[in-house]
């Protein structure tokens, strides 16, 4: 017989207090109570946490990749967003 | 060629000291014979974790006892020169690992006793104790989340897991007495404040420990029979096959450094 | 991202293999971009990955097992502890690993069934006994060497996952060398037996230790293919070397000496050794290595003794959700 699966969970931590948290990986748990511990005891032996999130990973809905150009193209040709698209004479100073 | 066990002077302080770093010790080397072997990974390193956590609290207390004893001895030789006689766990401790429900029972009854005792013993007159006691806290702390949550997925989980839980409880029950027990020797420290009396603390234990249980749809024993004998070094049979392990380097290959 | 559910499924149509697909993303790998799970990917690529990064995982797992065997014997309290967080890192590390696995659509249950049914294969030398405490040292020193040899290169690999689950591995294996080289010095500073039993280490485990890079160059089955994809980025011989050049003064400085008495430093600098005996190497992944049935049966008891604990962890997670349902329907 093949072996049930058990849920897959993404794991976030926040390494610092004023960070954001971080993706660092995932892990198999029950239910949310065993994951955030799992979470503990795995990814923050090494004293790389102050907070934990964990997500079941089939509630993370992601963007297409093969829908890149229509998602992510029409950004790149909008440069007036940038601070570098505007002329400053150097004797102004930062701004 | 044989090493003989060293002597130690077991004053009030040192014994008080010793068995505390032999609780944390024989439960911690239970901890670590899961290793690769757990139910799945997350739970393998999850015992690991907290063997490792009663790893660092032996050293400490062994370190503390040998600078209170103030001869030779030191954590290697509290550890791997001491015979069954001389070691001075509780009885629940040294119990067989079993299977996963029986190594979290035990955990469970121990570490919600730990809990309470080195958040009392934060207050010791000892500052030596005390910072001990406040680290070990928090991860006896953690200890008793981790199993209590596992108690009642056990008791509330399925038929076999219900039986094999319940089975790991009346099984343990009669060695939880122990960890409330006072002998004279520590009643001494307990008068200068340098140790709490555990009995204080059982009611509270009991209202922990009946709330996981029966939240976990398990019972208590009726029984109130304990054992007792392992703080004056009257064992189980089980310990003195664990110390033959533990020790087999330092016995085999007397007085070499590793 | 590693999760197993942003993958669609074998029917969607981007497994469909498309020559024009194929050409696009072999031209991302060239130019050295980074293959995330959702992107189109060759089956083969999918297909040798998933038996790479499954095969390294159940070789951290079962790696658990050699080391397991010292732990309740570890000489004494500073190297139990070490010990026991190094294998439980190799516990991690198998857990990273087949998280980045299952990116590839199969799942852990899948992988691990597979190993346990002897489909699939884990690294050869954790078929040999570890037989006194300078086992521990060595493999410390000489097994973890090599690994360390090998992983370094897959932080760059092109398939994401896998390359950041390696980053992860790299950094915490960062110890585990130089703790075994700390018990090797110890031993052979220490008495003449303690010293005869490092020799003894290292007389038993060189040659599988080489062995664990692989097949040499000519006969390597996978390896044009993996280079092309930029999961391996040098061949097997190449790393090997590297490792015996890096071992050789290590050893110098211990005071032992190779069980190779035709090893000799060429004019390059490189330390050329004897030839491999293959037919051991093929004999112990066919199944036939000294411990083989013993790693497998360990295995297979933690996973049919843990049965009922994880059954009951996921009943109790579904009567919870059946509880919840009810309390909101009320």
């Amino acid at each position: 017989m093949a072996t049930p699966n058990i849920p897959l969970w993404e794991v976030f931590i926040r390494s610092r207090n004023g960070l954001a948290h971080k993706h660092v990986g995932s892990l198999h748990a029950t239910d949310a109570t065993l994951a955030l511990q799992a979470a503990r005891d795995i990814y923050t032996r090494r004293g790389e946490g102050l907070s934990i999130w964990v997500v079941p990973s089939n509630a993370i809905t992601a963007s297409d990749p093969s829908e890149k150009g229509m998602m992510f193209e029409p950004a790149e040709s909008k440069i007036y967003r940038h601070p570098t698209f505007y002329d400053v004479p150097d004797e102004v100073g930062h701004m | 060629m044989t090493v003989a066990n060293i002597s130690v002077s077991e004053t009030p302080l040192v014994l008080y000291t010793l068995r505390r770093a032999d609780d944390a010790l024989i439960l911690g080397h239970r901890l670590s014979e899961w290793c690769g072997h757990a139910p799945m990974l997350e739970e393998d390193m999850a015992l690991a974790n907290m063997g490792l956590d009663l790893l660092g609290q032996a050293r400490e207390l062994y370190s503390y006892a040998a600078k209170v004893e103030g001869r030779d001895n030191d954590e290697d030789k509290f550890a791997y020169l001491r015979d069954v006689r001389q070691y001075r766990n509780l009885l629940l401790l040294e119990q067989p690992n079993g299977d996963f429900a029986r190594t979290m029972v035990r955990q469970f009854f121990y570490a919600t006793f730990a809990d309470l005792y080195w958040r009392a013993m934060m207050r010791s007159s000892d500052l030596t104790l005390a910072a001990i006691a406040a680290k070990s806290e928090k991860e006896s702390a953690y200890h008793v989340r981790h199993s209590s949550e596992w108690i009642v997925r056990l008791g509330d989980g399925t038929e076999e897991s219900h039986r094999r839980t319940q089975s790991a409880i009346d099984e343990l029950w009669a060695f939880t007495g122990e960890m409330f027990a006072v002998d004279d020797s520590e009643r001494g420290l307990i008068d200068a404040r340098i140790a709490v009396d555990p009995a204080a603390l059982h009611p509270q234990w009991l209202k922990t420990v009946s709330s996981v249980v029966s939240e976990a749809t398990l019972a208590l024993p009726k029984s109130d029979w304990m054992q007792q004998g392992g703080r004056s070094g009257r064992h189980s049979e089980h310990l003195g096959h664990l110390l033959s392990e533990l020790q087999s380097m330092q016995r085999t290959f007397p007085g070499a450094t590793w | 991202m590693y999760t197993q559910a942003l993958n669609t499924s074998d029917g969607d149509e981007r497994h469909i293999e498309d020559a024009e697909r194929a050409t696009q993303f072999q031209a991302r790998i060239d130019a050295d971009e980074r293959i995330e799970p959702n992107d189109w990917m060759p089956a083969a690529y999918r297909k040798t990955l998933t038996r790479q990064i499954s095969q390294h995982a159940h070789s951290e797992i079962v790696g658990m097992l050699p080391e397991g065997n010292w732990i309740t014997r570890a000489p004494s309290l500073r190297r139990k502890a070490a010990l026991l967080a190094k294998v439980q890192d190799e516990c991690g590390h198998g857990l990273y690993l087949y998280a980045a696995a299952e990116t590839l659509g199969s799942s852990r249950e899948e992988l691990v069934d597979a190993m346990l049914g002897g489909k699939a294969k884990y690294s050869s030398i954790f078929n040999y006994p570890t037989l006194t405490w300078a086992d521990i040292g060595t493999i410390g020193w000489l097994v973890d060497g090599a690994a360390i040899m090998n992983q370094i290169p897959l932080c760059r690999c092109s398939y994401g996952p896998y390359a950041r689950a390696m980053i992860r591995v790299c950094k915490e294996e960062s110890f585990h060398q130089r703790q075994g080289f700390e018990i090797m010095l110890t031993l052979c500073r220490g008495t003449a037996e303690q010293k005869a039993m490092a020799q003894d280490a290292l007389n038993r485990w060189w040659w599988p230790v080489l062995m664990m890079f692989g097949p040499p160059d000519q006969v390597s089955q996978h390896s044009d293919t993996s280079t092309k994809w930029k999961i391996k980025r040098f061949s097997n011989d190449e790393l090997r070397q590297k490792f015996v050049d890096a071992t050789v003064p290590q050893a110098q400085f211990l005071g032992l000496t190779f069980p190779d008495p035709g090893m000799k430093q060429n004019e390059a600098g490189n330390w050329e050794y004897s030839a491999i005996d293959w037919e051991e190497f093929k004999q112990v992944l066919a199944g036939n290595g000294p411990c083989n049935r013993d790693r497998m049966a360990a295995r297979r008891k933690a996973h049919d003794d843990g049965a009922w604990v994880r059954e009951a962890a996921m009943a109790y997670a579904e009567k919870r959700k059946q509880r919840a349902a009810l309390q909101a329907a009320e």
